[in-house]
């Protein structure tokens, strides 16, 4: 592309241009002077006597021989040299334009880095090159380029000068030079200060200029050609010994993802859609050292051109986000005390009243007094997104299953003014540290803090108006932030985090309150995009308790899956939401709000979902208030659990529930990760009941006592506040037992 | 959790009063409902009743941090206020001292407030009485001891100590590990 430099060039401009450099400065003082005489109406009037004492003696000196070649010039010249001048002063100008064009080619670059690689295609001979070193070679050839004509431009008439001038040379430098100091001071900025790796990187290039030109040729014939040919079988494995550089595949994923789009028209024939996208895969894998596990699950995800544009986006950073707290301050205020500061900042969207973005800052933003102070909180833009979901009301009681570190809690809290009460609860006590200190600092007062394992919550207490769920991960989504993810997460991982996920969840809607005035809502969110840990999850949940599915009230966000290769989900799952780092600049996000509905069930799921919920009561009622009496507990908390079976069973062993549950699953197993899930799964319910029959060796009283407890629950549903009437309830529940 | 002995209440409510004098009874009769203060883990924690209740569900052990954290009674039995209370010793502080912008930063790295840094300071204010520290916008941004009282303070040299540093906000990044 574009002009080679010439070497030779090159030489004759090195040293000279430092000589001259030496001497523009001289006429660039003396101009300075001039300019200074010319506007003394900014001084003072001393400060003017002054000024006009100090350069009077050298303006003398300097203006006279500064005027003579001026003079000196014959009419000739003067027709050569004065436009020229102007010309160059015209030039220089436009050189600064160019050099501004340039610096926005490289952000236009930096941002679009295939773009980088197109043109830098020529460059790379070398196997593992950073991409960076790559741009910065690639920039700096451009400029030389750009110099190269100006140079000419230059000099052929610097030289037509000369040669018009001859003696007389001496004596016309001080105008020519100024002109060419202006271009010398461009090309020091420009250039200037990489001389010598300008004069390295020719040298480099030299040598790399035959390979270059011929892989230049080679590449325009693959576009005359316009037709991408897939490597055999033997080129793949030579290549798995030689790996190829990082250009050569950037350029490959290039022209198979345009295959790709346009299959019908651009196809080789007899190979099909399946060689290239494995080709695809594991360039992919190459180009952007992601595992070939995570590679295939995005692939699944998103469609070719958007994978890119994703894989992309986690290379980079999301934008530092605050969040104000409205309970200490305002947005407005806290705007104006942070750009007071030096921040640069501006409100984060449309869609959030106390978001701000962070350009950049010249106070670390995270130890500013206003931070000290409580005024705002460093919070991603997408967590703020759950929060907005959730909507809690003034008044109400929430949970928030696990808090660490507090942004989600304290914005609850700032929602709800600081009125009803918060549960934080986060499994990991030392990560408990941070919710306590934000919760201090952000004067958060009505928080309770504890340290539960999320799925034994239920137990603790329940009741609650709203809960938010925001369930371990695998991270799929936030890549940019921990790039070890790319490598260190596999089917097991992700399984293990999705059996989690639903355990937590089932737990978050047992600690909801169906009845209550206000709420029975719940948020269940992950920075996650696989569809395992979200839609798989929520689906799950659907069919095992009694909750819908409700629009989650954020505008914007894709629609999640109703189905996934194989998997067909509820179809109320459009309306949860997945958010990710390409399309919304955020870090990637799935949001879920949940409703629990009371009894009002349509009649072919009512029995079942009935019975868990009385399954789910009899196990509040049965652990809430007291610990003291556990052995009846227990063994009256079983058969509950085991009324999860149909009622067509006769004995209501809890052996009989993992039966159930793979009779569900053989519905829509086939896939091999998820009857590996459910096996396992399987294998932990059998373990479970076995417990429980060795536990209680009652099991024949289980029925009657499931019986029992249907009968009451329709009336009990609305006891299961205040710990009164816990206790009321299983005084009822005992003396049953006893009866029987 | 349990509510505070008589000896506790004495010791805190003496170590209040430095600071917010007779105001102390705004906190405990309150408009909006009724606050108590209970003592768990050695600290002592201020909540409305609606939260203890809820709090009385948790395990003693599995309990964190409930309502606002006042401060924690030492091994000797003395009470220490931690910077937590801040939020409820500003609004009803009766001695005040700002300090200026250069001097915010230096405070809040856990140094004195020297006489150059002085902003303003309440009138009257009396040698090792408590008084809340804020920034000239008005932000609290902790509490300490008068070294000095405010004549004395008007002819002293630059570099002497007029208030006695005890707590800052900085200590939420720097002692985030023993709030609670």
């Amino acid at each position: 592309m574009g002009r080679k430099l010439d070497p030779t060039n090159q030489v004759k401009r090195g040293p000279g241009r430092k000589s001259r450099k030496q001497k523009g400065a001289e006429t660039e003082l003396s101009k300075f002077i001039t300019a200074e005489e010319s506007e003394p109406k900014r001084l003072t009037s001393r400060a003017r006597k002054r000024a006009v004492k100090r350069a009077q003696d050298p303006k003398k000196t300097k203006d006279v021989p500064q005027q003579k070649p001026l003079k000196g010039f014959t009419d000739e010249n003067k027709d050569w040299l004065k436009p020229a001048k102007r010309k160059r002063k015209i030039d220089t100008p436009e050189s600064d334009d160019d050099s501004d064009e340039m610096w926005e080619h490289e952000d236009d670059e930096e941002e679009d880095v295939e773009k980088v690689e197109a043109l830098g295609k020529k460059q790379g001979k070398k196997a593992v090159v950073a991409k960076m070193a790559e741009k910065e070679e690639e920039e700096e050839e451009d400029d030389e380029e750009d110099e190269d004509m100006v140079d000419d431009y230059g000099a052929a008439e610097e030289s037509s000068g000369e040669e018009a001038e001859g003696g007389s040379d001496e004596e016309l430098l001080p105008i020519e030079r100024a002109a060419k100091k202006e271009k010398n001071i461009m090309e020091a900025m420009g250039v200037g200060s990489d001389d010598d790796e300008d004069s390295e990187d020719e040298e480099a290039g030299k040598s790399d200029d035959g390979d270059a030109d011929e892989e230049d040729a080679l590449l325009t014939n693959i576009e005359e050609m316009d037709k991408f040919r897939l490597p055999g079988a033997e080129e793949r494995a030579k290549e798995s010994v030689i790996p190829l550089d990082l250009q050569t595949i950037h350029h490959r994923i290039k022209e198979n993802v345009d295959v790709l789009t346009n299959f019908a028209t651009k196809r080789e024939e007899g190979k099909d859609r399946a060689e290239y996208i494995s080709l695809l895969r594991s360039d992919l894998c190459t180009y952007y050292s992601y595992n070939d596990f995570l590679m295939e699950k995005l692939m699944d995800i998103f469609p070719v051109s958007e994978l890119i544009d994703f894989l992309e986006a986690n290379e980079i950073h999301r934008p530092v986000t605050i969040r104000t707290n409205t309970l200490k301050t305002r947005r407005r205020d806290l705007a104006q005390a942070l750009i007071n500061r030096g921040v640069n900042l501006d409100p984060l969207g449309k869609w959030s009243k106390v978001g701000l973005i962070i350009f950049d800052s010249s106070v670390p933003i995270g130890a500013t007094p206003e931070y000290l102070a409580g005024h705002y909180m460093l919070q991603g833009a997408s967590s703020l997104l759950p929060v907005m979901a959730l909507s809690p009301q003034e008044g109400e009681c929430v949970l928030d299953m696990s808090s660490a570190p507090g942004g989600k809690t304290t914005y609850i809290a700032q929602l709800m003014r600081n009125t009803g009460t918060i549960v934080a609860n986060d499994a990991n006590a030392e990560r408990l540290k941070s919710v306590v200190g934000n919760i201090h600092r952000l004067g958060v007062t009505n928080a309770v803090i504890c340290n539960y394992d999320g799925r034994q919550f239920p137990k603790v207490m329940g009741g609650f108006d709203r809960v938010l769920l925001d369930a371990p991960c695998s991270g799929t989504g936030v890549i940019a932030k921990d790039p070890a993810v790319k490598t260190s997460k596999d089917e097991a991982d992700i399984l293990r985090s999705a059996h989690l996920q639903k355990e937590l969840l089932l737990s978050a809607i047992d600690s909801v309150n169906a009845d209550s005035a206000t709420g029975g809502y719940l948020i269940y969110c992950t920075c996650s995009i696989m569809v395992e840990e979200n839609e798989w999850v929520v689906d799950y949940a659907l069919k095992k308790r009694n909750v819908k599915l409700v629009p989650t009230g954020l505008d914007f966000g894709t629609e999640g899956f109703t189905r996934f290769k194989e998997r067909r989900f509820h179809p109320s799952l459009r309306l949860t939401r997945r958010f990710y780092p390409h399309s919304h600049n955020m870090d990637g996000f799935f949001v879920a709000k949940l409703k629990k509905f009371s009894n009002s069930v349509p009649a072919t799921e009512m029995e079942q979902d009935e019975e868990e919920t009385v399954t789910s009561e009899s196990v509040a009622v049965a652990s809430g208030p007291d610990k003291k009496p556990s052995k009846n507990e227990t063994s009256k908390k079983i058969p509950g659990k085991a009324g999860v079976s149909p009622k067509g069973q006769t004995n209501g062993t809890g052996a009989k529930k993992p039966e159930n549950i793979q009779a569900k699953g053989q519905k829509d197993k086939p896939t091999g990760p998820k009857k590996a899930k459910m096996a396992k799964m399987d294998g932990k319910n059998a373990k479970e009941g076995e417990a429980n029959a060795s536990e209680s060796g009652k099991t024949e009283l289980s029925k009657n006592e499931k019986k029992h407890e249907k009968k009451k629950s329709p009336m009990k549903k609305k006891k299961r506040l205040g710990k009164n009437k816990f206790n009321k309830l299983k005084k009822v529940l005992q003396k049953g037992w006893i009866g029987e | 959790m349990r509510p505070l002995t008589d000896e506790e209440t004495k010791t805190m409510f003496e170590k209040l009063s430095k600071y917010i004098g007779e105001n102390i009874k705004l906190l405990v009769d309150r408009p909006d409902g009724g606050y108590c203060f209970r003592l768990h883990n050695d600290r002592v924690y201020y909540m409305s009743e609606k939260i203890l209740k809820l709090a009385t569900n948790v395990a003693r052990d599995k309990l964190v941090s409930v309502g606002t954290c006042f401060g924690k009674f030492t091994k000797t039995g003395k009470f220490r206020l931690h910077i937590t209370a801040l939020d409820f010793l500003a609004p009803y502080a009766k001695f005040k001292v700002w300090v200026k912008p250069g001097t915010e930063q230096s405070f809040l790295y856990g140094n004195h407030v020297l006489k150059s840094g002085l902003g303003r300071i309440t009138e009257n204010t009396a040698q090792y009485q408590g008084v809340v520290v804020y920034s000239m916008a008005d932000v609290p941004l902790g509490f300490g001891v008068a070294a000095k009282t405010t004549q004395e303070c008007r002819r002293m040299d630059p570099m002497a100590i007029v208030v006695f540093h005890q707590a800052d906000v900085g200590e939420f990044i720097r002692n985030e590990d023993t709030l609670t």
